[in-house]
This record gives structure tokens, sequence and C-alpha cells, in this order.
């Protein structure tokens, strides 16, 4: 059995139909890339899989080990193992990110019957954590994400991702916004935790993400729909000659 | 495990013995209304000394010629109060409570439980007559008499017109006259109880002085009394209330506090609030009229509240600031939650009389359900206050669509030297800061809890640690059911 099996999804937002019939299965041990233009679906892919409010499936379905993935809450999924690295991580003020970090953790220990983690065990596990993401640990102490750089923003994404420990992790755009050394450092984070039990969905508009984080698999998406699929080799041809066989083919 | 009839009259038996209650207690309690007779009643039943009941009557006297005038200027509405079918004195009866926790609210229970109110203190917030009581007051005891080695007086208003008359006489009335309003007027006339605390020149009281520790005093929830004096260099950490919702079966409370800060001398007020909001409807609930103010009298001097408003179906309350001594600093940190159809008219007045005085105003008020909270402030700077200056940041934060948030700062300035700044703001908890701790694994109701912590901890982190903790978790609980 799959790790996660997407069947047909059709969704739509404000009755306006963005997915258009999406078929997807991912193994444990694979990162599989999702490539596109702008406004294809991709983020909406991510949402949905997520549990966000506001996108209704019409049509399909999602298996996530073993069970019906749309049938649950964000919140359950999140616990189940649904990871989502957020393109434009929020904000929460005067939240110390070492509490929300702890409450998150505590959350999902609750869920496997686990007692809370003892504080101690707490700061050693995110002392080790920020050295190898290569944080300062006083960056522990701020408001999460108030004020944070936007290389910071998703540092702290692969922070939490690597606390949690996702069975299916979707990092939505994770290279935006960032240079070229924070690329890498997120990067290294990421390709830290690829785990024979651990699927990635990596969505990106641009190769050189992918030169950083090897996939297993690329997809390319264009008017909700999966236009064809390839190894690491498909995001070279794209760089190289970008979408516009693909949108001519969707418009065909 | 329930109470037999006669563990009940133990209790009363060794009850009356530590506390020295009359015998007669049992028959305490004055016909329904107010009149001077009733006056007179309570004065006695105290065992009051002439000027008390003097100074009672006095107010009485006052209050009948303003009983048609209860303010109506505050964004609240309840149904007229008819004063002449309230009882004004009922002496404590151990019989009235429940006899264990099988006879309490369960839903009471649920939220000391989340709370994490061990089982004894469970019992006697929920006002059950067992033997638990008698630990807490073996602590309060040992407490006490620490206190005393150190001069501090803390005791009952009772026993401090008996024991303490001179310091009474000079302070009581001295911060807030019995003209002052309509509440604290009916407050002066009929006061049943509440602390007093007396911290002596230089002594920095070394421990939080707490009602918690004065179970003896019961039923003094109605029209509390409260009075606390900083000597010259003194400091002392007073803690009113509890997180915990507590068992009352008044309706209307009109406590007064006073307080008075002399040279050099700092008071630091901390209060949880969690009376009965009502039901969903707001019924039931009760109607919490407060007079607060604080008199920074000595040069220096610093006064701090600190309130944490969660209860209550309507929330009429200002604690105050007077700046009198040059230099003396006044600070008000107020978070006020109202949920389900519950009314928060609340803030402060900082007056500004001596030179370079300062004030600290931030107020932080939340609003879910068919909520309505106000934030109502006046700061004022006199003529002479040369150098005064004011921060007062306002912010409010809804949670859906159907409550409503108000800020009205009144500022006056009378001397050109003088500067005051307002920052308000209004915000909501948006759905994607929920989508992003849901993300995470919180489910709705902790990523409200941890938002609207996160929102209020600039005022939750002046609370003293033990009462922070409590605060965090009560945040919480006080917005159960307020996201779908």
């Amino acid at each position: 059995m799959s790790l996660i099996e997407i069947k047909d999804l059709h969704v739509s937002v404000d009755d306006k139909e963005i997915l258009k019939g999406i078929d997807l299965t991912m193994n444990g041990g694979e990162v599989h890339a999702i490539m596109g233009p702008n406004g294809t679906g991709k983020s909406t892919l991510s949402y949905v899989l997520a549990g966000r409010k506001g996108y209704e499936v019409t049509k399909g379905s999602v298996s996530f080990d073993g069970k019906d993935l749309l049938e649950m809450e964000a919140d359950e999924r999140a616990r189940a193992g649904v990871f989502l690295a957020f393109q434009y991580p929020l904000e929460i003020p005067g939240v110390a990110t070492s509490t929300f970090l702890k409450t998150a953790l505590n959350a999902k220990r609750r869920e496997s019957g686990l007692d809370e983690i003892d504080a101690m065990e707490f700061l050693n596990l995110i002392k080790a954590k920020t050295k190898e993401l290569e944080m300062p640990y006083e960056m522990i102490k701020r408001q999460l994400n108030v004020g944070f750089s936007g290389g910071e923003k998703k540092r702290a994404e692969v922070l939490q991702m690597s606390l949690l420990e996702p069975k299916f992790a979707i990092l939505d755009e994770t290279d935006s916004g960032l240079d070229i050394d924070a690329l890498k450092i997120v990067s290294n984070g990421v390709n830290a935790l690829r785990d024979p039990e651990r699927a990635f969905l990596v969505i990106t508009h641009y190769q050189r993400l992918l030169k950083y984080i090897v996939p297993d698999f690329v997809h390319v998406i264009v008017d909700g729909k999966i236009v064809e699929s390839g190894d690491q080799s498909l995001a070279e041809v794209l760089e190289a000659e970008g979408y516009a066989r693909f949108e001519k083919r969707a418009a065909a | 495990m329930v109470a037999t009839k006669q563990t009940v009259d133990a209790v009363r038996d060794v009850e009356t013995y530590k506390h020295g209650w009359s015998t007669d207690i049992e028959s305490d309690m004055a016909p329904k209304g107010l009149s001077e007779d009733i006056v007179r009643f309570i004065s006695a039943k105290k065992e009051e000394p002439e000027w008390m009941l003097e100074a009672r009557l006095k107010a009485f006297r006052y209050w009948l010629t303003i009983q048609d005038e209860e303010p109506t200027w505050a964004k609240v509405s309840y149904p007229k109060i008819d004063y002449q079918d309230a009882y004004y004195y009922a002496a404590p009866k151990l019989e009235d409570g429940p006899k264990s926790l099988d006879e309490v609210d369960p839903k009471l229970l649920e939220t000391y439980e989340k709370l994490g109110i061990p089982l004894r203190e469970q019992e006697m917030l929920a006002g059950v007559a067992v033997d638990a009581v008698f630990d807490s007051v073996s602590v309060a005891t040992t407490y006490k008499k620490k206190l005393n080695e150190l001069g501090v007086i803390f005791c009952s208003m009772s026993e401090a017109i008996k024991n303490h008359p001179e310091l009474v006489q000079k302070y009581l009335g001295s911060v807030v006259p019995y003209s002052d309003n309509f509440f604290a007027t009916l407050n002066c006339a009929v006061f049943t109880d509440g602390s007093f605390v007396y911290i002596p020149k230089g002594l920095r009281c070394p421990m939080e002085l707490s009602t918690y520790f004065r179970i003896n005093e019961k039923n003094t929830g109605q029209f509390e009394r409260t009075l606390i004096i900083a000597d010259e260099g003194s400091y002392v950490s007073y803690l009113e209330g509890c997180t915990a919702p507590q068992r009352d079966e008044n309706q209307l409370h009109a406590a007064v506090v006073e307080l008075i800060a002399l040279d050099d001398a700092e008071i630091k007020y901390s209060t949880v609030q969690n009376w009965y909001p009502g039901d969903e409807d707001g019924k039931g609930g009760i109607y919490n009229f407060v007079t607060k103010r604080a008199a920074c009298r000595g040069r220096n001097s610093k006064v701090m509240w600190t309130q944490v408003e969660t209860g209550s179906a309507v929330t009429w309350k200002y604690p105050s600031c007077i700046l009198q001594g040059d230099n003396s600093v006044g600070e008000f940190y107020s978070v006020a939650i109202t949920n389900n159809k519950q009314q928060a008219d609340t803030g402060t007045k900082m007056i500004h009389l001596g030179k370079n005085t300062r004030s600290k105003i931030i107020a932080k008020g939340i609003s879910a359900g068919r909520s309505d909270s106000t934030y109502r402030g006046l700061v004022r700077i006199q003529p002479k206050a040369d150098g005064a200056r004011n921060f007062t940041q306002c912010d409010s934060l809804l949670i859906g669509d159907q409550c409503g948030a108000h800020t009205i700062p009144y500022i006056e300035s009378r001397n050109p030297t003088a500067q005051t700044e307002h920052e308000a703001t209004t915000s909501t908890i948006s759905d994607d800061q929920m989508f992003y701790c849901q993300q995470r694994g919180l489910n709705p109701e902790e990523s409200v809890s941890l938002i609207v912590n996160g929102f209020c901890k600039e005022v939750l982190q002046t609370l003293p640690m033990e009462f922070a903790v409590e605060a965090q978790k009560l945040v919480g609980i006080s917005l159960e059911g307020s996201v779908g």
C-alpha cells in the first residue's frame, strides 16, 4: 500500500474549478516535485492536502497511510503526520517560538499516548536541531515569525518539520525569497530528514531548488492537471524551455 | 463522600472556635430591603464603634438622595435593579453550601479540573462544608504569625475597625469618599467585610498577600471593602480573587478598594476576576460594579494595577491612580475577556497632580460570541503636573463577527509641558493564523488559546508567577466554544 494515493482529485474554490483531476501516488522515501507556471493549482493542491477551509473537493479521493485524508480536520491530519511548510509562514505575536514548538510537539505526543515532553529534554532537542539548521539558538525566544527575515521564516519552518517528524511533508515554494546560502541550509535541513518512511512533495517554480533537493519524480501541473511526469531531467528541460509547450498542449 | 450532619456540626464548632464567631450565627439574617434600620442592624451585628455606624448612616442618607441616579453612561445594559428586593446581611451559614462535590455542578468541576486545582481546594471553592478547610486554616495561621512578627497588619476589615481604629479612621474613605459614585455610596452604607492591610515603614513584604488565605471570611463578596496602606518606603504585592469560578448567590457585587502609597512606597495589586458570567444567554450572571482607586500620596510612590477580567455578566470597573506625590507612578495592565452575552466596560483613570508623574496604561480587550467590551479611560493632567507623562495602549481582539469592541479614551491636559501618547489597534484572529496553528497539530481551542495568550502577554507577564500560569489557562477556558 502506498503512503499517499491521490485519485482523480477535483477541487473548486468559490465555485471555480482549480484542480481538474489530479492522480498521484507516493511511497515512503520518495521525493516528488511539482512544477508549473503561476496560477495552475500548485498551492491549491498543498492546501487541500493540509485541510485548509474554503477548498471544496467535488470529486476524487485522497488516502494517507490507509486513512481517508479528506474526512479529517486540519489538526487531525497534522497529528497523523501531514506537515505543510508554508510559503508565507504566519506571525503569531506574543507567542515565543519555543512555546509554539513545545505546544505543537505536545499535541502530537498526546495523540500517540505519550506524556508531555520534559523541559530539559525539550531544551536539548531544540539546541541540537537549531545547530543542525545553523540557526542561532536565541531565535526560539523571539515571537513566532514576528520580524523574521524571509530566510529565518523558512528555516523556522524546517525546524518545525524536523521537530514534528512528519510522514508526509509538503514544501510550498520553500525556495521563494531565499538567497543562495539560505537555500543551501534549508535544503540540507530537508535532505537530513529524507527517510525511507517519509515522503516529500516539493512545490516550486524553479529548478534551482531541485539541484539541492534531488527529487525522484518531477510532475508538471498546468491548468489543474498533471500534464507530464518524469525524473529530475524533466526539471532541467523545463528550466531550459519554460512551460510554453505544456501550456499550448493544455489549451489545445 | 457526603458529609453527614455530624460532620457539618463538627466543622461549625471548630470554625466558631477558631474565629470566635458569635454563637447565634444561624439566626443572623436581616430581612430584605434597604433602610436605616438595616444599616444599624449590620453595624450592630458587627459590633462596630459609633463612628463607623455614623459613617455608614451618612453614606446611606446620601444614597437616599441619589437612589434614582444609578449611572447609565457605561456601555452596558441590564434589567433595572430593585434595591429593596435584596438581602444586605446574611451571616455565613455552613449548611447553605453543597455537602460534597457530588452535589456541585459538574461543569464547574470540569473547569476546576482544567485549571489543575487540587481536590481539596475545589471543595473549598465550591463552598463544600468539609474538613478540607482545616488544612488551609493552619496554613493561613502560620502565614499570619510570620506577618505579625514583621509588623504587617493583614486582617479582615471588621477586625481592623475594632483593633486598629486610628488607621481605619485616618484612611478609610480618604481615596474613595462616600459620595464618590452611586455604587461606592451604597458600599459605604452596607459593606460587609473585606481585607485590611498595613505595611510598616521600610518593609518589603516578603510574601504575596492573598485573600485566598483568608478563607475564614466567607460571604463577603457582595459588598466587599478593602483598604491597603503602604507606609513610607514599603512594598507589597496583593492578590485578589482566584482563577476558579466561585460559587456565589449574590447577583450584585459592589466592592470598593482603596490603596494608599506614601513616600517611596509601592503597591502591586493583581486581580483575577472570574465570577459566574451567566449562561449562554447571559442569564444569572454576576453584576460587578467595582470602585477601585489608589492614591500615590507620597513622593516617588508607585501603584501598579493588573487585572484579568473574565467573569461576570456585567463588569463596570475602573481601577485608577491619583498621582499626588511628585515623581509618582501609576500603571494599569488589563485583560478583559467577554464571551457569549457578557458585557464589560472597564478601564482606568490616571489623574496627574504632582510634578514628573508618570502613568502607563496597557489594556487588552478580547471579545467573542455576542459580547461587548469597552475600554474607557481618562488621563487628566492638572496645571501643576509639570513634566507629566502618559503612555496608553489599547488593543482589541475580535473573535467572530457578532461581538463588539470599543475604545473610549479621554485625554485632558492642562499643562503644556506634559506628554501623552495613545495607541490603539483592533484586530481579529485570522483564518490563516488558525489554519497555521492547526496545521501544527493544535486543535481549534488550543489555537485560540495560544493566539489570545500571545495577544495578552504584556499584561499576563506582570502577574506574579503562580497567578500567571493559572491565568493563562483561564484565558483559554474563557473562550471555549468561541470558534466553530
